[in-house]
């Protein structure tokens, strides 16, 4: 029996986001799920109750009904005490959960004896969970939607013009906080033509910012501001003095500051203090997008625009909200993934298994016990078992291959003792003139070896057919067995077997000889660079 | 000339030919290389023509040899097409050992060379007589197989014939026991049969090693073979006395077998076993069919959907394999490359160090299309570039991208290093069909989530992507 998806109509006041869309409705019947929508669900994001219908879902009047009769309910925000209450034994809820934030509630929902997955949990380093990452779709929005805030505040345009009527200044806009949503609010404003700078903690963000069109501003100071995970930590008081130079010099000079500064699990970071609003220029705007979290600016009032000493403070918190049909159809996506995720098998039914490690993470209660927050995860060890074989292929690449790893005390030892009686033995028995030749020999191998051992792979084919070539050597045996001198073996001598002999072996070599330096010429021709 | 300026100048000779294999270690300074190589040729050739071992009457025949031989040469080193690069390389080996068989019955039979030696200086000489002909022999009949598997003429399998170590072992207990025979023999007529019987088994072994490896080691066998034809050279210069052979011998010898040893070290194969044949296979244990099967779906995309994955691409990496160079797509490559890198794409190629069938042959069909070499980057040098990019694109390749190697530790190959391609964005495997590779093993990249599979000829496949991204 495949089960049923419930998508309520979000309860939280102002809120205009709707968990799912038409368009993954008919996906979600692909995957053998039936869903349910609520009447009215998705009025406020531009989603009338015949556009689900049409895309294949029931539409269920009430709330009550829809939560007594879902397996599965998606939600946007996090559920009210009333909904929880709508709650039973067995269901699944996935939405927004905040479970850190929210001790409370989560007592509540174990004791429905439910399963959460919380959107917001999800661990985020994993790449394969990219696909179901709301957070990132939503602070996507969120910094567009910043940006179109400060814009409809601000008194100008943020692209400079020449017009006839005179010559206008492009806005400058400062960013504080490079994350998903600073960099869309970079992005955003570059598009609107504004000159765009940005900072964060994280030294590695520079080129990230760079590449959307913005310029990073660095604190002068020297400290490595990356968490784990994408996020920021905190920072140490000499940093943090650094970093206030710069904002109060930023706020001097800028039109419009977007701050996005979070870090996990803390309040937000306060970056813009009550002085440096007021050296900002009147008419200025500020838009805090760390409202919720109590704000990036001391004077920002969470969910409202505040005008303070001739500067607008935007402290919006509903900014996804604002762009509903757009947050929504992202939203409604990433839980498409996790669906997936969830229904392998395509039937219609979620299995929640908790070996994966992204549905471990997402999962904060299973069948009534908590199971938040999740194990450490065993995170990117990259190749895993590979890595102790691959080490024996030694680090400096740069010179072709570099030296082996030196061998065992013993064995090079035996070796050596090895090589003493064979030298041993041919010194009681060889002739002198035999010696002199295995000299030779033995150190043309060891030259042979060091000139070789550093040849980039890129040329061994190359080098093959050089040493093919340089192998004709042999000509030079044939060479002087055909008109040696003679002394005395004259007519003894079987002359025509040698000369013929001596006269085909010159002739292979000679094939190889130019054959062998011609093709290697040719192919050395190229490579260019 | 006489004898010491004649001696100077294969020392000259010894010199330029060190240079040459050093040169050639270097994209900037192979070209060098390799005319030294050939200035010490020349040389080395000119000093024993006009040196007191070759009387003038004999220098005709010797230019009339050398012209046809070299016009042979000449003719198809111009001819040969890059693809056949292996091919011809292995041909020629097996002329080098040829000669070095045909030069060692030659001094055996001249009283002229061996008349003067007595007691220890005798017997060590037909010793070297015995080992040079013993090397070069199998260097002929080995290098004539592997130019046959590698040009498709003999099948790619390896033929391993029960009880072949044995077979093997018998042989050289043969050729020992006839060496004694030899060595002892008190004319130039006794020792001949013994000489011939050792040849023909010498032949055989040549034939019955190369026939046992797996057509995946080839580029192995090649690179072995030679150092063979450098060893026999060696043995030649031992038995004539002549100091320029044995230098020389002795470079073509080593550097040969280092490079076997790094190709096998690339494959993380033991060298033994590569070249006690049968391992292209599994020739251990056949892995368990079906046990690691990997589960899932392939997905299959049009030239047209490729194109359009290539144009949204901003870092794409592409990885050639033998079906690059079968297909002789290479050229189309590059004008994908060309196009991708005008619009700003970052496009850059991971080279595996066994893809082919001969070591860098990849390098030289890229160089040959003309694509810079800065762009073509060895596996150690990209591998941990894969989760960065947007789409790798796999062309005609298999086991070198087969994430089995780290993943099953069952697989045949387990252990190899490999491309991670999968870690990409989207993985591109363009493909004739879904058959195994050399190694014989499955591929689960082929199942991944976020692979694609381009099937048909990778030439014609590259032709319509090309055109669909110019459209």
């Amino acid at each position: 029996m495949s089960q049923l998806i419930g998508v309520p109509r979000e309860t939280a006041a102002d809120e205009k986001r709707v968990a799912t869309v038409p368009e993954v409705v008919e996906k979600l019947v692909k995957l053998g799920f039936r869903v349910a929508v609520q009447s009215g669900a998705g009025d406020a994001a531009n989603f009338p109750d015949e556009t689900y219908r049409a895309a294949g879902a029931e539409i269920v009047a009430d709330a009550a009904q829809l939560w007594a009769r879902a397996d599965v309910v998606f939600k946007v925000r996090v559920p009210s005490a009333g909904e929880v209450g709508l709650m039973h034994e067995g269901q699944t809820l996935i939405g927004f959960v905040w479970p850190a934030q929210n001790p409370d509630l989560m007592q509540q929902l174990a004791a429905r004896k439910v399963t959460v997955l919380a959107i917001d949990s999800l661990p985020r380093m994993l790449s394969r969970a990219q696909k179901m990452d709301a957070l990132t779709s939503m602070a996507g929005i969120t910094g567009y939607r910043a940006v179109i805030e400060a814009a409809y505040a601000f008194g100008r345009f943020l692209t400079g013009q020449v017009t006839a009527a005179g010559k206008i200044p492009p806005a400058k806009v400062f960013i504080a906080g490079a994350g998903v949503a600073g960099l869309a609010a970079i992005g955003t404003a570059v598009g609107m033509g504004a000159i765009v700078r940005a900072n964060d903690t994280r030294a590695e963000v520079a080129d990230q910012v760079a590449s959307m069109g913005g310029e990073f501003v660095k604190v002068d100071y020297e400290e490595e501001g990356s968490g784990g995970g994408g996020y920021a930590k905190v920072m140490s008081e000499g940093f943090q003095a650094a970093q206030r130079e710069m904002y109060a010099k930023q706020a001097r000079e800028v039109d419009i500051i977007i701050t996005t500064a979070l870090i996990p699990g803390k309040p937000a970071p306060r970056l813009i203090t009550a002085e440096m609003v007021r050296s900002m220029k009147p008419g200025s705007v500020i838009v805090d997008l760390a409202a919720e979290q109590g704000g990036n600016c001391e004077l920002t009032e969470p969910g409202k625009a505040v005008v303070k000493h001739g500067v607008t403070i935007v402290g919006y918190t509903d900014l996804p909200s604002r762009l509903a049909k757009q947050s929504s159809t992202l939203y409604a996506n990433n839980l498409f993934r996790l669906a997936e995720e969830l229904c392998k098998a395509k039937d219609g039914v979620i299995n929640v298994n908790m070996e994966d490690d992204a549905i471990r993470g997402l999962t904060v209660i299973k069948d009534g016990s908590i199971t938040w927050p999740p194990p450490p995860l065993k995170l990117p060890a990259p190749p895993p078992k590979v890595s102790s074989q691959v080490k024996t292929t030694p680090a400096a690449k740069a010179h072709g291959h570099g030296a082996s790893e030196p061998m065992p005390a013993r064995s090079l030892a035996i070796l050596f003792a090895i090589g003493a009686l064979v030298f041993l033995f041919i010194g009681n028995n060889a002739p002198p003139a035999f010696l002199g030749h295995l000299t030779v020999f033995v150190l043309a191998c060891f030259v042979g070896y060091m000139v070789v051992w550093n040849v980039t792979p890129a040329l061994h084919t190359p080098l093959m057919s050089v040493t093919n070539a340089i192998s004709s050597i042999i000509a030079i045996g044939a060479l002087v067995q055909v008109a040696p001198p003679l002394e005395p073996f004259g007519p003894d001598r079987p002359a025509g077997w040698i000369l013929g002999l001596a006269l085909v072996a010159i002739a292979l070599t000679t094939v190889n000889m130019f054959g062998g330096f011609a093709v290697t010429q040719r192919m050395l021709q190229m490579f260019r660079k | 000339m006489t004898p010491s300026l004649s001696t100077v100048a294969y020392l000259g000779a010894a010199i330029l030919f060190i240079l040459s294999l050093g040169g050639l270690s270097n994209p900037e300074t192979s070209r060098r290389g390799n005319l030294y190589g050939m200035v010490g040729m020349a040389i080395a050739v000119l000093a024993t023509l006009l040196g007191p071992q070759v009387e003038p009457k004999g220098v005709a025949w010797i230019v009339g040899a050398m012209a046809v031989g070299g016009a042979i040469g000449l003719y198809a080193a111009r001819v040969v097409k890059m693809t056949q690069m292996p091919e011809l390389v292995a041909l020629m080996h097996s002329l080098v050992g040829l000669a070095a068989v045909l030069v060692g019955f030659a001094n055996y039979i001249d009283p002229a060379a061996t008349g003067h030696y007595k007691g220890v200086e005798k017997t060590i000489h037909e010793a070297e007589i015995y080992i040079g002909i013993l090397i070069g022999a199998v260097t002929f009949s080995g290098s004539i197989i592997a130019f046959g598997k590698l040009s498709a003429k003999i099948g790619g399998k390896p033929m391993l014939l029960p009880g072949r170590h044995w077979i093997n072992l018998a042989g050289l207990l043969l050729v020992l026991w006839l060496g004694t025979r030899f060595v002892g023999a008190p004319s130039v007529e006794s020792g001949m049969l013994p000489l011939l019987l050792m040849t023909a088994i010498a032949l055989l072994f040549g034939i019955h090693m190369v026939m046992a490896i797996g057509g995946a080691d080839m580029p192995v066998v090649v690179s072995m073979l030679n150092s063979y034809s450098g060893w026999a050279a060696a043995a030649t210069g031992f038995m004539l006395s002549n100091d320029l052979l044995i230098v020389t011998g002795a470079l073509v010898g080593s550097s040969g077998a280092i490079l076997s040893y790094i190709m096998c070290r690339a494959m993380n194969r033991n060298f033994v076993s590569v070249i006690a044949g049968g391992f292209g296979t599994g020739g251990g244990t056949p892995a368990p069919a079906g046990a690691a099967a990997p589960a899932g779906e392939v997905v299959a995309v049009s030239a047209a959907e490729t194109a359009a994955l290539l144009r949204e691409a901003k870092n794409v990496i592409i990885v050639p394999g033998y079906g690059m160079a079968v297909a002789q797509a290479q050229h189309t490559v590059f004008e994908i490359t060309k196009l991708l890198r005008d619009r700003g794409v970052n496009v850059r190629f991971g080279i595996h160090p066994v893809a082919g069938r001969m070591p860098g042959h990849m390098n030289v069909l890229l160089a040959e299309a003309k694509v810079p070499y800065d762009i073509v980057l060895e596996m150690d040098e990209i591998n941990d570039d894969f989760p960065d990019t947007d789409v790798a694109m796999v062309i005609g390749a298999n086991d070198i991208v087969n994430p089995a190697a780290q993943e099953d530790p069952a697989s045949p190959i387990a252990g190899m290093p490999v491309l991670e391609v999968w870690k990409g964005r989207t993985s591109i495997v363009m493909k004739r069909s879904m058959a195994s590779g050399y190694a014989g093993v499955d591929n689960p990249l082929f199942y991944k989530d976020n692979n694609r599979m381009l099937f048909g000829d990778a030439k014609k496949m590259l032709d319509e992507v090309l055109a669909a991204l110019r459209a």
